[in-house]
C-alpha cells in the first residue's frame, strides 16, 4: 500500500513505494555503519539525519515526520554502544520541525534545501547534547567550529542526496 | 474537546512519542544492565545491518586477496630478500630474549609468581562500526555461536584493542578503549607506576590518577596492568604522547596515549577467550643443558655441605628450633640424579608445585614449601640437597597436610625424595 499524507494546498505532497520508504533508511544505517570504518573522517556524516529530514520536507506532514525520524532514530541509536532514545529524541525533533516547516514553505530548490539541512543539523546536534549531558550523564563536548563545519558539510552532501532521492518521488 | 484535540493533533503526537522515549531513556539510564526490550531493537537493527556488511567485507577481502595474491606481485623478490635479512636478525634477537625469558621464569619460581597465559583466541574480522561520534565500537563477525562473551579482551597483534560490549547470535559489539566509557588498567612499562586508560568524548585515549610529582615521559610504553580482570597483564596499550601537569587542584597528571593498535584501521582481531593463570614451572624454562646432567650426575661432584659454612641467620635458628634433627638432609627437596629435570616436591593441598631444574644444579632453585614466595632470599634460595638445617618445617606441615612428614634420621646420602619425583 503507498504511503501518501496530504498537507496544505498550495505545496506539493509527495508518497514513496513502501520498499523506498524501508529500503533508504536502512541503507543510510547501512552506510553510516560502514563508512566510517572505511574512511573515518566520515563520522561527522548524519546520513539517517539527511534521510529524516528528506521525508519529512516531502511528505509534508509533522505526524508521519516524527514518527519517521523516530524510528530511524531509534535504530541508530541500537547500533551505538548508547542507551537507547538519544537520537530516537533527536530525530523525531528534527522530523517534526522539518515537516512542519515544509507545509509553510516551498524547500525544493538546492538554496533552501541547503539552509533548511544546516539549521537542522545544528538543531539536531543541541538536542542531542542536552539529551546526553541532561539525561545520560555523557561527557559530550560542544565545539561551535566543529559543529558548524559539520553542518556545512552534510547540508552539501544533503543537497546532492536529495536531487538522487527526488527521482524517487511520486506526486500524490 | 474534538476540535482542540483536532487542533492541536501534531503538537499532542509530538509530546507523546517525546515522552515514551524520554521514559525509556530514564528506564536504561536507572537500570545499569540492559533490558530485554531494549536488546530487542539491538537485535533487529543489528540483524538488518550486518549481514550486508558481512557481504562486504567477504567482497572486499576476496577482491583483496586476489589482487595481490596473484596480479600484484611486483617487488616480492626484493621484499623476500629483505624480509630474510630480517629473519636472520630476529633469530639472534630471538636467542637472547629466550636467555632473558628463562631466566624471568626461574626468577618467578623461587618466588612463587603466577603468570597468566592467554590460552585460547578467537580470530575475527572487523565488519562495521557504530557510526557515532560518541559512540566507539566496533561489530565483528564472530557471536555467541563462537563461544564469544561479553566481557572479553579484543587484542590485535599490536595491541589492546577494547572489550567485547554485546554479544549477538553471529556477530558482537566491541567497545574501542578510545570511548569515553572504557577503562584498561595500565602500567607504565618503565616506572611501573598504574593508572587508568581512559577514552576521551574526543576519541583520544589518556591515562589518568597517576600523581603530579611522579616522573612519566613522552615515549614511556604503556602495558595492561591485568588489575581490570579483562585485559591479560603485559600486553601493549599504547605509547605516551604528552604529559603535563594537572591544572588546579587536579592532584594526577594530564598523559595522552597513542594507542598501539591502529584503531581507526581495524581489520583483523583476536578476541581472548580463555585466560590460564598459573605458576610457571621451571621446566618451561628452556631446554636443559647436556653438560649440566652430566656435572650433576658425575660423582666426583663435591657435596655443597661440606664448603658451606653452618647455618648463622635467624631464619637457620628459626628452623632448628622447629626441627629436632637440623643436621640431616632436606626430607622433601632433593634433586634426582634419576630424574634431573623434573622434581616436583611440596605437593599436597595447597602446596605450590615446584619444578626444580637440573640444568642449573649449582643455582638456588628449589623452594619446598608454601611460604617460599613470603620467605626471605636467603631461606628461598637454599637449595634443597643441601645438607642443612630444613627451613621451618613444621609450618610447612601445617600449611601443607598432604605432604609428606619430616624424616629427621634418615641418610644423608640418600639423595631421593620420599615421596619420589612427579
Amino acid at each position: 500500500m503507498p504511503i501518501t499524507y496530504t498537507s496544505g494546498e498550495q505545496v506539493e505532497v509527495y508518497r514513496f513505494s513502501v520498499p523506498f520508504t524501508v529500503l533508504v533508511p536502512v541503507t543510510a544505517l547501512f552506510l553510516q555503519a560502514w563508512l566510517p570504518r572505511q574512511f573515518p573522517f566520515f563520522a561527522m556524516f548524519d546520513l539517517p539525519l539527511l534521510v529524516t529530514i528528506f521525508f519529512a520536507i516531502a511528505r509534508r506532514n509533522p505526524v508521519s515526520g516524527l514518527l519517521t525520524g523516530a524510528a530511524i532514530g531509534l535504530f541508530q541509536d541500537a547500533l551505538t554502544g548508547l542507551q537507547i532514545g538519544i537520537y530516537g529524541i533527536a530525530k523525531t525533533v528534527v522530523g517534526y520541525g522539518a515537516s512542519s516547516l515544509g507545509v509553510k514553505l516551498d524547500v525544493e530548490n538546492a538554496g533552501a534545501r541547503l539552509l533548511v539541512t544546516l539549521v537542522f543539523y545544528v538543531v539536531h546536534q543541541i538536542v542531542y547534547f542536552v539529551v546526553a549531558r541532561g539525561m545520560v550523564a555523557l561527557s559530550v563536548q560542544w565545539s561551535w567550529p566543529h559543529e558548524l563545519g559539520a553542518a556545512l558539510a552534510n547540508a552539501v552532501v544533503g543537497v546532492f542526496i536529495f536531487l538522487a532521492l527526488d527521482r524517487f518521488k511520486q506526486r500524490t | 474537546m474534538e476540535s482542540v484535540l483536532g487542533r492541536y493533533k501534531n503538537l499532542i503526537v509530538l509530546v507523546a512519542v517525546l515522552f515514551a522515549q524520554v521514559l525509556g531513556l530514564a528506564v536504561q539510564v536507572k537500570r545499569t544492565t540492559d533490558t530485554e526490550s531494549s536488546r530487542l531493537i539491538r537485535v533487529w537493527a543489528v540483524s538488518a545491518i550486518t549481514p550486508f556488511e558481512k557481504v562486504l567485507v567477504w567482497v572486499q577481502t576476496g577482491t583483496g586477496n586476489l589482487w595481490h595474491n596473484y596480479f600484484y606481485l611486483r617487488g616480492v623478490r626484493a621484499e623476500n630478500r629483505e624480509l630474510k635479512q630480517q629473519l636472520e636478525q630476529l633469530r639472534l634477537e630471538h636467542v637472547r630474549l629466550n636467555e632473558d625469558a628463562a631466566q624471568a621464569r626461574r626468577l618467578q619460581v623461587l618466588l612463587g609468581f603466577k603468570e597468566q597465559f592467554i590460552s585460547e583466541t578467537v580470530p575475527a574480522q572487523v565488519i562495521g562500526s557504530g557510526g557515532s561520534e560518541q559512540s566507539r565500537i566496533v561489530y565483528i563477525d564472530k557471536g555467541e555461536h563462537n563461544g564469544i562473551k561479553p566481557d572479553m579482551a579484543v587484542i590485535t597483534g599490536t595491541g589492546v584493542v577494547g572489550k567485547v560490549l554485546k554479544v549477538f547470535r553471529s556477530t558482537s559489539q566491541v567497545l574501542l578503549i578510545d570511548d569515553q566509557s572504557s577503562g584498561v588498567g595500565g602500567i607504565l612499562e618503565k616506572s611501573r607506576l598504574q593508572g587508568i586508560v581512559r577514552g576521551t568524548p574526543a576519541g583520544e585515549v589518556v591515562l589518568e590518577k597517576i600523581m603530579n610529582d611522579e616522573a612519566v615521559q613522552a615515549g614511556d610504553i604503556v602495558r595492561t596492568s591485568g588489575g581490570d580482570r579483562i585485559f591479560p597483564k603485559g600486553l601493549p596499550v599504547g605509547v605516551v604522547t604528552r604529559v603535563s601537569n594537572g591544572t588546579g587542584s587536579d592532584l594526577f597528571l594530564n598523559i595522552r596515549v597513542r594507542p598501539a593498535a591502529n584503531l581507526a584501521k581495524l581489520e583483523e582481531v583476536l578476541v581472548v577467550t580463555k585466560v590460564e593463570e598459573r605458576e610457571p614451572t621451571s621446566a618451561e624454562a628452556g631446554p636443559v643443558r647436556a653438560a649440566d646432567i652430566l656435572s650433576q650426575r658425575l660423582p666426583s661432584v663435591p657435596e655443597k655441605a661440606a664448603v658451606d659454612p653452618p647455618p648463622s641467620t635467624n631464619d637457620g635458628a628459626k628452623a632448628t628450633q622447629a626441627t629436632p634433627a637440623p643436621k640431616t638432609p632436606d626430607k622433601n627437596p632433593v634433586p634426582s640424579v634419576s630424574q634431573p629435570n623434573a622434581l616436583k616436591t611440596g605437593e599436597g593441598a595447597g602446596a605450590p608445585v615446584v619444578r626444580t631444574q637440573a640444568g642449573a644444579p649449582r643455582k638456588p632453585g628449589l623452594v619446598g614449601d608454601s611460604t617460599a614466595a613470603t620467605e626471605p632470599p636467603p631461606v628461598a634460595l637454599k637449595t634443597a640437597n643441601e645438607h642443612k638445617p630444613a627451613p621451618a618445617p613444621t609450618k610447612v606441615a601445617e600449611q601443607t597436610s598432604a605432604a609428606p612428614k619430616p624424616k629427621p634420621a634418615s641418610p644423608p646420602a640418600d639423595p631421593k625424595p620420599q615421596n619420589g619425583p612427579q
